[in-house]
């Protein structure tokens, strides 16, 4: 990892490491603010030109009971010089706040890694709290076993802002700052954004921004002058593609991509929506876009917001409706409805693990199987999930673009890890933009005696979007079987069948209206590993790896998970095995085998947490050779 | 340039499809009301759209040959509100019955009349539960013997027009199916109050539930057990118009005015009162201790839900100009790779 050292005189004389990548953990109590530090340190670390991954995670508790284990709150950045995928699977360095964090943490940490410890948090009461009975920082030989920094940050941080008359609770809460200060010189990083940061967020509180301000330096300049630090690292910029970049979280940019898609069709966004982890965050951010027509609702409940959405929907605005899976569950019924309406809209489904509340701040695939049969009756939809946080930009005006061009609803999934997790986004020019072409049937005058005709389908088997307001086109749709073509209520059995078969083969049309499967590595081989969703990072690196270790084995990463590509068929059979690795226990293996009879292995997890790409790279091992 | 609306007849509301109510429904009844309100209302019917639940009542807006939406159960007040986020230009109305929007989807209509959208709910109330062949609803009596109570329903029921009020409506009515000039007369008042209307409908089921409003319709005892309102005339009633409605403190009274209590001893009706006090005491008169009210119980302004979600968009385009895709992705801090 290391390649040359040099000295720099600016940080105090220390010899400078230059590393390709740094993998580092904040971990302290849920009020301790390293939500908010590590967001800094991401952020700076982007604008240093870095390539990054993050990995919030934190408990369902807003404030769980202060010093506890379950209280933890953690987040990890992985900055790299070279292309990353995934936030890393080791700890480089790990800042522990208090003795719960560090019990929780450290078995991530690399051995002789950089921790980095608050030693006034660990109190009796605190140690008690912690399930530790004798203090870890004498007793467990961790100076042997790491490089051990004992850092009194709570008195070095009550005493940098004592001049500003805060309470103590007040002071203590700047800790946080004083712990980015030190890693900012660990790394060699600038503290200015992190500055302006202060001065936007706490420019109303003058004496709490002074205080954030005097803590984060005071924590670099104590990397300056003490001595227990023997090197300090650099992480130089990466070569990534020439253009402007944000650094941005999944949800972030979910929603920048819903706007988008509502101002390339020339339609105004309607989200129709009910808090829930991990999706409120789009909710929000939607929420600050009024100027760009966008009409937020928020919902009496889970099935009112669904069906606000296709209220919208029928009255020609882009509807959306954004949940995780225990809202999903509840909007089934809408969500069949939108399907025999055959209105245009979105469903967002945010997965968190489950079943019922399950682990609602941590991430798992787990409703794949729910969003594609969890209907009563026939009733396919498309179902497209986006693979990284800056990938939701497209996958959004690619959600909207099937939807509008097939009448259909459609499914799009993320995950708590991609929807909180950041990297760094290309923004794009605006005018590569693509166009989403809608049309809407003119209105007629008078009406001939010929009633308009709502279910007349085009060569893609979608029905006429006719918008209430135009004259002549009076008619009705509801959650009756209809007549094909005339819309009318029909019992009809030989009907019935006939629009179950036309509703499932505008589904399948969508396959001839998608790109091809793309396959990294060989065309043909040992081992295939298949992918979706949130697992692309860790399912890359650990392919391109093995690769380099010489393994025949490829990478396929669908977008598409219903209809799926329709050359994937040919692509699962060119390997003597397939390997799925999901977040859940074997969802899409499911599908898979189903559908095209592929004996295909599972790597299956669910715990809360992303792979990590050595996980991956053993069952490939395992596999291919 | 001013374009003349045609002149339209209760006829081309009607759409070309078969009406499958019960012989002798009291759904029929509000149906033509409804058709023949319509072209004086000098509203085209482009821009008119029922939206409905599930239940007898919910088959409605496939007979309007208007826009329309039969949804799922109880939420027909849902789509109401999202459709008229996006639309506020339509004119929207909500069919639903006691079990469609009291039971299942009490929660949407509570929240649809709190926001005060514009739409006109107009709920079908025959104590029953009809399309499902005769289980008790929210507002059949205690008591009541049917299909799924057999030794009577042991659920206390509730009033609609108190849980309207309860929820912060703005104008509240009560009508009867078979009363067609006060029911036409009622739809209307509705479909020109800005802001939520809801009306109830007292509805004959007679399959499931006949004569269930029979004290109320029955022509030859009507008039001792209805009350009809009308704004800032004093609560008389009877076939005479001898007996009145008296306040004892805060409690209602019926009185003969025969012996000697004037008029101006009785309660006048004030559907314009801000405090919804009034029209709350009114929904709460019950056959047979007393006759009970119709007609418009409450009916006051205040701006509608949709009219203050748009008016935060244009504020927000005022203060901020049209949303601009190339600062939206430059928010915050970017950098360059060269
Ligand atoms: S069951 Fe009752 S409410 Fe339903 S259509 Fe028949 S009479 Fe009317």
């Amino acid at each position: 990892m290391s390649t040359t050292t040099h000295s720099e005189a600016a940080r105090g004389a220390k010899q400078v490491i230059q590393l390709e990548d740094a993998t580092v953990r904040l971990a302290g109590d849920s009020g301790d603010g390293m939500q908010l530090a590590g967001m800094q340190l991401t952020n700076t670390s982007a604008l240093a030109g870095n390539d990054i991954a993050t990995f919030p995670d934190f408990p369902a508790e807003i404030r769980a009971p202060r010093g506890t284990l379950a209280g933890v709150s953690g987040f990890q950045l992985h900055f790299a010089s070279a292309d990353i995928y995934t936030p890393g699977d080791r700890l480089n360095a790990l800042v522990a706040m208090n003795p719960a964090a560090l019990k929780t943490n450290l078995d991530d940490l690399e051995p002789n890694g950089i921790l980095i410890v608050n030693e006034d948090a660990f109190d009796t009461k605190s140690l008690k709290l912690a399930h530790y009975e004798n203090n870890p920082l004498e007793s467990e030989g961790l100076g042997d076993r790491f490089r051990l920094i004992r850092v009194k940050m709570t008195k070095l941080t009550r005493d940098a802002v004592s001049e500003l008359g805060l309470s103590v609770k007040e002071s203590d809460r700047c800790r946080n700052f004083f712990a980015m200060g030190l890693l900012y010189w660990l790394y060699g990083r600038s503290m200015e954004p992190t500055l302006r940061f202060i001065d936007a967020k706490f420019g109303k509180m003058p004496d709490v921004a002074e205080a954030n301000r005097r803590a984060l330096k005071a924590g670099y300049h104590y990397g300056e002058t003490t001595e227990a630090f023997v090197y300090t690292y650099t992480v130089d910029r990466a070569k990534l593609p020439r253009g402007t970049y944000n650094n941005v979280t999944g949800n972030q940019v979910l929603a920048w991509g819903l706007i988008t898609a509502a101002k390339m069709s020339g339609k105004d966004l309607f989200l129709g929506s009910y808090p829930i982890t991990p999706a409120s965050d789009i909710l929000h951010e939607l929420s600050r876009y009024k100027h760009f027509g966008v009409r937020t609702f928020q919902a009496e409940d889970e099935i009112a917001a669904v069906c606000s959405a296709i209220g919208a929907a029928f009255g020609g605005s882009m509807a959306i409706t954004t949940s995780s899976g225990p809202g999903i569950c509840l909007k089934s019924e809408g969500m069949g409805l939108a399907m025999i309406l055959e209105l245009p809209m979105l469903v967002i489904d945010i997965q968190r693990g489950g079943p019922s509340t399950g682990l609602p701040t941590k991430t798992e695939q787990a409703d794949l199987l729910q969003v594609m049969y969890g209907r009563n009756g026939e009733s396919p939809l498309p179902v497209i999930a986006a693979r990284s946080p800056a990938d939701c930009f497209e996958v959004a005006q690619e959600a909207w673009r099937i939807a509008t061009r097939f009448m259909v609803p459609v499914i799009l999934l993320s995950d708590g890890y991609i929807a909180n997790g950041s990297e760094p986004w290309r923004i794009p020019d605006v005018s590569e933009l693509n166009k989403i072409a809608i049309e809407h049937p003119v209105g007629r005058e008078g009406e001939n005696g010929e009633p308009f005709l709502p279910y007349k389908r085009n060569e893609r088997l979608s029905r006429p979007w006719a918008l209430p307001g135009t004259p002549g086109l009076m008619h009705r749709i509801g959650g009756l079987e209809k007549q094909d073509v005339t819309g009318n209520v029909s019992y009809d059995p030989e009907n019935h069948q006939h629009m179950v078969n036309v509703r499932a083969q505008k589904v399948a049309n969508i396959a001839e209206d998608i790109p091809p499967q793309a396959v990294a590595g060989p065309e043909n081989g040992d081992l295939l590993v298949l992918s979706w969703g949130g697992t692309y990072g860790a399912c890359t690196a650990a392919t391109q790896r093995c690769r380099a270790e010489g393994l025949s084995v490829a990478h396929a990463h669908l977008r598409y998970l219903n209809p799926f590509p329709r050359n994937l068929e040919k692509i699962l059979r060119s390997y003597k095995t397939v390997l799925i690795p999901e977040l859940n226990m074997g969802q899409l293996r499911s599908m898979i085998r189903s559908k095209y009879l592929v004996d295909a292995k599972g790597l299956n997890k669910v715990q809360g947490k992303p792979f990590s790409v050595v996980e991956v790279m053993e069952k490939i091992r395992e596999l291919a050779a | 340039m001013a374009t003349e609306l045609p002149v339209l007849t209760a006829q081309d509301f009607a759409s070309d499809q078969d009406v499958r109510w019960c012989p002798g429904c009291g759904d029929y009844s509000i149906l033509a009301q409804m058709k023949k309100i319509m072209p004086s209302l000098g509203i085209p019917r482009e821009q008119i759209v029922f939206i409905s639940g599930i239940g007898c009542s919910s088959r409605f807006p496939y007979y309007m040959n208007t826009y329309g939406m039969h949804s799922i159960h109880g939420r027909a007040p849902a789509f109401a509100t999202g459709l008229k986020i996006a639309r506020p230009d339509l004119h929207v109305w909500v069919i639903t019955g006691d079990g469609d929007g009291l039971s299942i989807g009490g929660n949407h209509l509570m929240h649809a009349i709190r926001r005060n959208v514009d739409i006109n709910v107009i709920l079908f109330n025959n104590r029953i539960y009809g399309l499902t062949k005769g289980q008790y609803s929210p507002t059949s009596p205690l008591g009541k013997v049917t299909k799924s109570t057999p030794m009577g329903s042991v659920d206390f029921p509730l009033h609609p027009l108190s849980v309207a009020i309860g929820c912060e409506a703005t104008f509240v009515a009560r009508t009867i199916d078979v009363n067609i000039q006060h029911l036409g007369v009622v739809l209307r008042r509705a479909a020109e109050h800005k802001g939520v209307s809801f009306v109830e409908v007292y509805q004959n089921c007679n399959v499931f539930n006949d004569g269930a409003w029979e004290y109320a319709s029955d022509k030859k005892v009507r008039d001792d057990n209805v009350l009809e309102l009308e704004h800032g005339k004093p609560l008389i009633f009877g076939k005479n118009r001898d007996k009145g409605i008296r306040l004892n403190g805060t409690t209602p009274e019926v009185v003969d005015l025969n012996n000697g209590v004037k008029e101006d001893d009785l309660v006048f009706h004030d559907e314009k009162a801000e405090e919804p006090t009034l029209a709350y005491l009114l929904s709460r008169m019950r056959h047979p201790e007393f006759p009970e009210p119709i007609g418009v119980f409450r009916a006051v302004d205040r701006t509608t839900y949709e009219a203050e979600v748009n008016h935060q968009t244009e504020v927000a385009r005022e203060k901020k100009g049209e949303g601009d895709l190339a600062a939206l992705f430059s928010t915050g801090d970017t950098w360059t790779v060269e």
